[in-house]
Parts: structure tokens; C-alpha cells; sequence
């Protein structure tokens, strides 16, 4: 027996959108659903005054000198680019947003294991926010995101607040995490199997791991720099005994595996986009599965490639460094078989697929960098240079942002039930990927050549190359300023989508869209697994309209 | 008072298909959130062992002033709480609240005790100037590390009456429930799951007392 389909008359009740009304049916509510909608309006926030200050930045380096602010300004606002973009936007964006919203129709549950806890993590993502950009508004940290020991607890700027809205933050991604984990091992309908589970709940389930199991040791390690500063304990400080490299340990034994934390959940993302978009089954469904836990697994043991230029032994660097280069195999063996999944496929160029492919090319290019920073030998010479710099945002932004917009447009129809202007989305897609080519790659000459990351000024040679990254910027910032306005009139003016309207097979599209209050009116039992297009008609795909 | 009959049904959740599936998620629920509790203390043990190896005499000689009496008994006092908290939900299970309430009172008694006699220690630490980092104005030893081993003797043990506090208050609102005669065979999950709790709280002072006290 199969889900009852989407046209099914047993679905009549009205959907999540209309069910309740009201602010306060919002601020209270329980729904899975209306929380992914809550975080998608305030990471989307996040996201524009992140990159409000990436602008900002920008224009400031279009020329060797002071340009539009002073040295001490530009420090508190790449320190606040940072922040904000990882910890308001890259680490809850996708789980927040997706997670919540589709782990439970993509396995048949009314909702998460623990809806209460659900809410909470709202509310501290919104307590952590506040509290992080009070700190901004008292005078700001000019530290960098890494806050790294002696200089964080010895600036005269306001830190203190920052670390204690990051700790609130984490322990929101932690409940997010626990939440899924349970979600995904007892709340699974009827024949979804774990062999069966969609690609991007196994991504997932590799991400909400690493939340859990990183996440404290970052809290507890903030927590210690807060008290340094505020009592002077010592813990980090060498006048009192302290050791500041004990920091960059504890530091990155969070904030490496998550990167992960960013990285796998768009992965899952376009693993469900390119098998709709190519009509195709996963071509190596297992080996995409566990490559996921693969990463998450191997990189609790690769934080000390952040450490190869801080005095760490050299045999140390060398292990660090093969361990990190384990991360370019699994990531390698999903690349393949995303491409693999596109052979032969019936491919439908649509927003969500061009954001697809935009993803793959700065994965890859992203990620070969990330295999050469590896090499103990090469990264003496690029440690703390723009190479760096480009590299994660060819990764965090190229890769990540890509999947989060191929994911936003091809979920839109199902969480709101209208389309998008097709034709301004493959214009904004073009725009921001052209925009970032533009941004970063003359950003890996620069580092090449020498220039070092969050320098205010810089010589006279290294211009053009800036000038060229800060006109990418802008096309980027317009690019993505596009696609807010056309999702946002879509959500009045576009076309009412119908339950499906790219034919996916995946699970979650069982149901009408937008989905109703109660994800289903009867437990969906399966009988196929996610994605199968190649075996035999799907009955209940196909009277959808 | 409420049959287990006419209880039952009104404890599950909408989106749970049965009890039983429910009390599995809510009972791994609880041992993932004990295993970020676990990640929260490495971080300090981590720290411990790194200041241990660099100042092996300064904390040699630090520990020697903590109040190892005291310790002990709150030792004794911690390991016979946990014997308390076992039977409560070995009477949960069988239904039979009053003890439940009783059993989790005393618990919460030795909680109580282990409070204070934490409040004396700090108290007396306080009193000599025996003090984490900038604070420390001990006379009576000086030298590299010292200052140290306070910050993470109050950092650690700190953290630990913390949790000592959150988990009394765990127990009160179970203790609470129980003398609603809420417990019975088909449902004893919160009285376990707090008790999980209170033991984990234990388990981390059996590590705590040997390296703060002992060592």
C-alpha cells in the first residue's frame, strides 16, 4: 500500500498557513512546519545584514587606503560578517529551515520527537541573536569569529556578549540536533526503512551528530574565555600559567566539524535536487548514505590543520593533515555519484537544477583547495592569507548558499504553494553565480601573491585584483537582492503550483502543498523507496496536479 | 485519584503512533542530552590534565588544601542519593507513589547536604584567599600553578552544584507527580529519566573528588 496521495479527498482540512491565525498562533505554535517558516524569516535576515556588512567591507578595500571607515571599525565588522553569517545563518539556516519543515513528511511523522524543544530552539536562536547584536550596538568585537586567546580576553572592545549569544546559539543547535536524531530513529512510517530514508535525512542525521557531540565543547570553551575576561581566571592567559594554544584546540574541535555542520546539509539538499531535476534514482544511493556519516565522522579528527603554523609538532601536522584529506575522499564519492545520477537522466534545467550545477563546480574547485591547504608544506606559505579566505567561502558560499537556494526554489511550491517567476530566478542564478566567481576567485590570486586576511590596508599591487573582487560583490549582493523580491511577490502574486509541480517522487511531495496542520490524516505506509523513477509508474505522482 | 486506565490515554502525545514509541524517543532523548552534559565537563577535564602535566607540583600542592573530610562525606552522601534515587524508580514502576515521594525527598535531602557542605568548603576557600587567577592572595602557597588548579577546582565543582541544583529540582517536580499518584507500571518514565540524570551528576563527582581532592 502506498501514502494516500496529495489529491486525496481524506486531505481536506485547511493547510498549516490558515489552520490558526494570528501572531500569537504563531508565537506559540508547535507545528514543525510553522517553525521552518519562522526560522526561514529570521535566518533570511541574518543573512542580508551578514551581507550588508560583507558590502561594506568590500567597498572599504576598494582602495589601498582608508576609504570609507576607520581601521578599528573594519575590524569590529569583518568580526561581525563572520559571527553572524556562521553562527545566524550557515550552522541553522538548512536544519532549522528544511530539516524542520521535511524530516518529518519525508518520513511520515506528524511532527519531531520533541515539538516543545523544537519551539525552544526559536527562541534561544532569537535570545542568542539578541544578545550577540546588543553586544554589537555596545561598542562591538573586533576579535575575528575565532576569538582567538590572549587578544579576545584583552581588547578593549565588548566581547563578553558576543561569546554568551554564540553559547545560547549553540545550545539551540544542540536541541535542534538531539531533536532530529530521535525524530529519525523512532518516527519513521511504515517501510521507510533506514535503507529507504531520503538522502537529505541522512545528511541530516550526520549533521544533528556532530551538533551534539561538538557543540558543548564549544559552549563550555566560550564559557571559559567569558570568564577570563570578566573575572581574570587565567585559563588561557600566560602572565598566570594559562596556555592560549589550549584554546585553538578546544576551539576547533567544535568549529572544524562544523563546517561540517554547514556543509553536509546541502549536500542532502542537492542529493533530493538532482535526482528530481534528472529524473533519475540516486546512482549509488548506500555510498552517498554513508559517505555522510563519513564526514561527520572524520572530522572530529582533523582540527589540527587549523594549528599547522602554531608551534604544533611537526609529525602532529603531518596527521592532521592526511586525516583532513579523508574529508576530499567521501566528499569526492558523493560528487561522483551526484554526477553519475545526471548520466543519461531526462535533466530539466530549472532554477533549482543551475543552482544545483553551481554548487558542484565550487564544491569541487572549493574543495581541491581544501585538499592543497591540507599539505602541511603548502599551507605555511597560504596560512592566514585571502587563499584561505576564498577557500571556505568557495565552500560555505559557493557551496552551501548554492544548495540552500537550489533547496529554496525547489521547496518554495511546497511550503507556500505558489511558483516563482521562473525566468528572474535563472536570471538571479546566472547573476549571483557569475557575481561570486567574480568575488573570490581574484581573492585566491591575492592570497597566492601574499595578502593577508582581515588586513585593513594593503600595497598598491595587489588593486586591481580588489577592485575586481568588490565588483563581484556587488553583482552577488544584487543577485541575491533579486531573489528576495520575485520569492516574496511570488507569495501573492505567483501561480498556484498544485501538489507537485516538478513530478518528484520524493516522499515528502505525498502531500498537498502547502501541507496541512496534520502532516497526514492517516500513518503513510511505503512500499518504494524516495526517487524510484525508473521503476514503473508511480500511481499516486501522477494524479497529482 | 486518576486509574491507569483513564490516565493513560491523555499522556500521549498527537504525534506519537503509541507509548511505547514515545517513552523510547523520550528515554534516547535523554541519554543524547547526558552525552553533551559529558562533552560539557571534557572540556575542563581536558583543561585539567594539560595544567596537571605542566604544574605537577603546584597542584599537588594546591590540592593538599582542599577540605578532603568534607569531600569524602559528600562523596558517601552523592553514591548513597544515587541508592535512593534507584529504589524510587524501582517503586515507580511497581506503582507504589508514597514510597516514590519518600525515597526522592530523602534524595533531595542529601542534595541539600551536599550543598552545604560545598558552601562551607567554598566558604573557607574564600576566607583564606584561596582563589581562582587574579583573585588568589594565599600567603601560605605560592608558586606556578596554584592559582590555577583554583580556577578549575571552582570552575569544576561549580559546574557540578549546578548541575547538583537542576537535578533537586528535577526530582521535586517528579516527587511532586508521584503525590498525584501519576506512577505506575505503564508509566515510570520521568521518575527514570531524572534519576538518569541525578546518577550522571554522581558519575561526575566520582571523577571530581580523587582529581581535585585526592591526587
Amino acid at each position: 500500500m502506498s501514502p494516500s496521495p496529495a489529491s486525496s479527498p481524506a486531505y481536506q482540512t485547511p493547510n498549516y498557513l490558515n489552520a490558526v491565525k494570528g501572531v500569537g498562533s504563531w508565537l506559540t505554535t508547535l507545528d514543525h512546519k510553522r517553525i521552518g517558516v519562522m526560522y526561514l524569516v529570521l535566518t533570511v535576515l541574518s543573512f542580508f545584514l551578514g551581507g550588508v556588512f560583507a558590502l561594506l567591507l568590500r567597498i572599504e578595500l576598494v582602495t589601498p587606503g582608508p576609504t570609507i571607515m576607520d581601521a578599528m571599525t573594519y575590524n569590529r565588522m569583518f568580526t561581525l560578517h563572520g559571527v553572524i553569517m556562521i553562527f545566524l545563518f550557515m550552522i541553522p539556516a538548512i536544519p532549522g529551515i528544511f530539516g524542520n519543515f521535511f524530516i518529518p513528511l519525508m518520513i511520515g511523522a506528524q511532527d519531531v520527537a520533541f515539538p516543545r524543544i523544537n519551539l525552544l530552539s526559536v527562541y534561544l536562536y532569537l535570545a542568542g541573536a539578541a544578545i550577540a547584536v546588543w553586544g554589537m550596538i555596545q561598542g562591538g568585537t573586533d576579535t575575528g569569529w575565532t576569538f582567538y586567546t590572549p587578544y579576545s580576553t584583552t581588547t578593549v572592545t565588548t566581547v563578553a556578549p558576543v561569546l554568551l549569544g554564540a553559547f545560547i546559539l549553540g545550545m539551540g543547535s544542540i536541541v535542534t540536533g538531539l531533536n532530529f536524531i530521535v525524530t529519525v530513529h523512532t518516527m519513521r512510517a511504515p517501510g521507510v526503512t533506514w535503507m529507504r530514508l531520503p538522502l537529505f535525512v541522512w545528511a541530516m542525521y550526520a549533521t544533528s551528530v556532530i551538533q551534539v557531540l561538538a557543540t558543548p565543547v564549544l559552549g563550555m570553551t566560550l564559557l571559559l574565555v567569558a570568564f577570563e575576561r570578566v573575572f581574570g581566571f587565567g585559563i588561557f592567559d600566560p602572565a598566570r600559567g594559562g596556555d592560549p594554544i589550549l584554546f585553538q584546540h578546544l576551539f576547533w574541535f567544535y568549529s572544524h566539524p562544523a563546517v561540517y555542520i554547514m556543509i553536509l546539509p546541502a549536500m542532502g539538499v542537492v542529493s533530493e535536487v538532482v535526482q528530481t531535476f534528472s529524473r533519475k534514482n540516486m546512482f549509488g544511493y548506500k555510498a552517498v548514505a554513508f559517505s555522510s556519516l563519513g564526514i561527520a565522522f572524520v572530522g572530529f579528527f582533523v582540527w589540527g590543520h587549523h594549528l599547522f603554523t602554531s608551534g604544533q609538532s611537526t609529525f602532529a601536522s603531518g596527521v592532521f593533515g592526511v586525516l583532513s584529506m579523508f574529508v576530499g575522499l567521501f566528499t569526492a564519492i558523493k560528487v561522483f555519484n551526484w554526477t553519475a545520477t545526471m548520466y543519461q537522466g531526462a535533466i530539466q534545467v530549472s532554477a533549482p537544477f543551475v543552482y544545483f550545477m553551481g554548487f558542484l563546480y565550487f564544491l569541487v574547485f572549493g574543495g581541491l583547495t581544501g585538499i592543497a591547504l591540507s599539505t602541511v608544506s603548502l599551507d605555511v606559505h597560504w596560512q592566514d592569507t585571502y587563499f584561505v579566505v576564498a577557500h571556505f567561502h568557495f565552500i560555505m558560499v559557493g557551496g552551501t548558499i548554492m544548495a540552500f537556494l537550489a533547496g529554496l526554489h525547489y521547496w518554495w511550491p511546497k511550503m507556500f504553494g505558489r511558483m516563482y517567476s521562473e525566468r528572474w530566478a535563472l536570471a538571479a542564478a546566472v547573476l549571483v553565480i557569475v557575481g561570486f566567481n567574480a568575488t573570490f576567485i581574484p581573492q585566491f590570486l591575492l592570497g597566492n601573491m601574499g595578502m593577508p586576511r582581515r588586513y585593513y590596508s594593503y600595497p598598491e599591487q595587489f588593486w586591481p585584483l580588489n577592485v575586481a573582487s568588490t565588483a563581484g560583490a556587488s553583482l552577488l549582493g544584487l543577485g541575491f537582492t533579486i531573489v528576495l523580491v520575485y520569492l516574496v511577490v511570488s507569495l501573492v502574486k505567483g501561480r498556484v503550483s498544485g501538489p507537485n509541480p516538478w513530478n518528484s517522487r520524493g516522499y515528502e511531495w505525498n502531500t498537498p502543498s502547502p501541507p496541512e496542520a496534520q502532516n497526514f490524516p492517516e500513518t503513510p505506509v511505503h512500499d518504494r523507496g524516495p526517487h524510484e523513477y525508473q521503476d514503473g509508474p508511480a500511481a499516486e505522482v501522477k494524479h497529482a496536479h | 485519584m486518576h486509574t491507569e486506565a483513564a490516565a493513560a490515554p491523555s499522556r500521549l502525545a498527537h504525534h506519537f503512533p503509541d507509548m511505547k514509541t514515545q517513552e523510547h524517543a523520550a528515554r534516547m532523548g535523554m541519554w543524547l542530552f547526558l552525552s553533551t552534559e559529558i562533552l560539557l565537563f571534557a572540556v575542563l577535564f581536558t583543561a585539567y590534565a594539560l595544567y596537571r602535566f605542566l604544574f605537577p607540583v603546584g597542584f599537588e600542592e594546591a590540592s593538599r588544601l582542599a577540605h578532603v573530610a568534607m569531600g569524602a562525606t559528600n562523596t558517601v552522601v552523592l553514591i548513597t542519593s544515587s541508592l535512593t534515587v534507584a529504589l524510587a524508580i524501582h517503586y515507580a514502576r511497581q506503582g507504589e507513589n508514597r514510597k516514590v515521594v519518600g525515597l526522592l525527598a530523602v534524595t533531595i535531602l542529601f542534595g541539600v547536604t551536599f550543598m552545604v557542605l560545598k558552601g562551607f568548603e567554598y566558604h573557607h576557600h574564600w576566607v583564606d584567599g584561596q582563589l581562582p587567577g587574579r583573585f588568589y592572595s594565599y600567603s601560605g602557597l605560592q608558586g606556578p600553578g596554584v592559582s590555577m588548579y583554583f580556577a578549575l577546582y571552582f570552575l569544576m565543582t561549580g559546574l557540578h552544584g549546578l548541575h547538583v541544583l537542576i537535578g533537586m529540582g528535577l526530582l521535586g517536580w517528579v516527587a511532586w507527580r508521584a503525590t498525584r499518584n501519576e506512577f505506575g507500571p505503564g508509566y515510570s518514565t520521568p521518575v527514570e529519566l531524572s534519576g538518569l540524570y541525578w546518577h550522571l551528576v554522581d558519575l561526575i563527582w566520582i571523577f571530581l573528588f580523587p582529581l581535585l581532592y585526592l591526587l
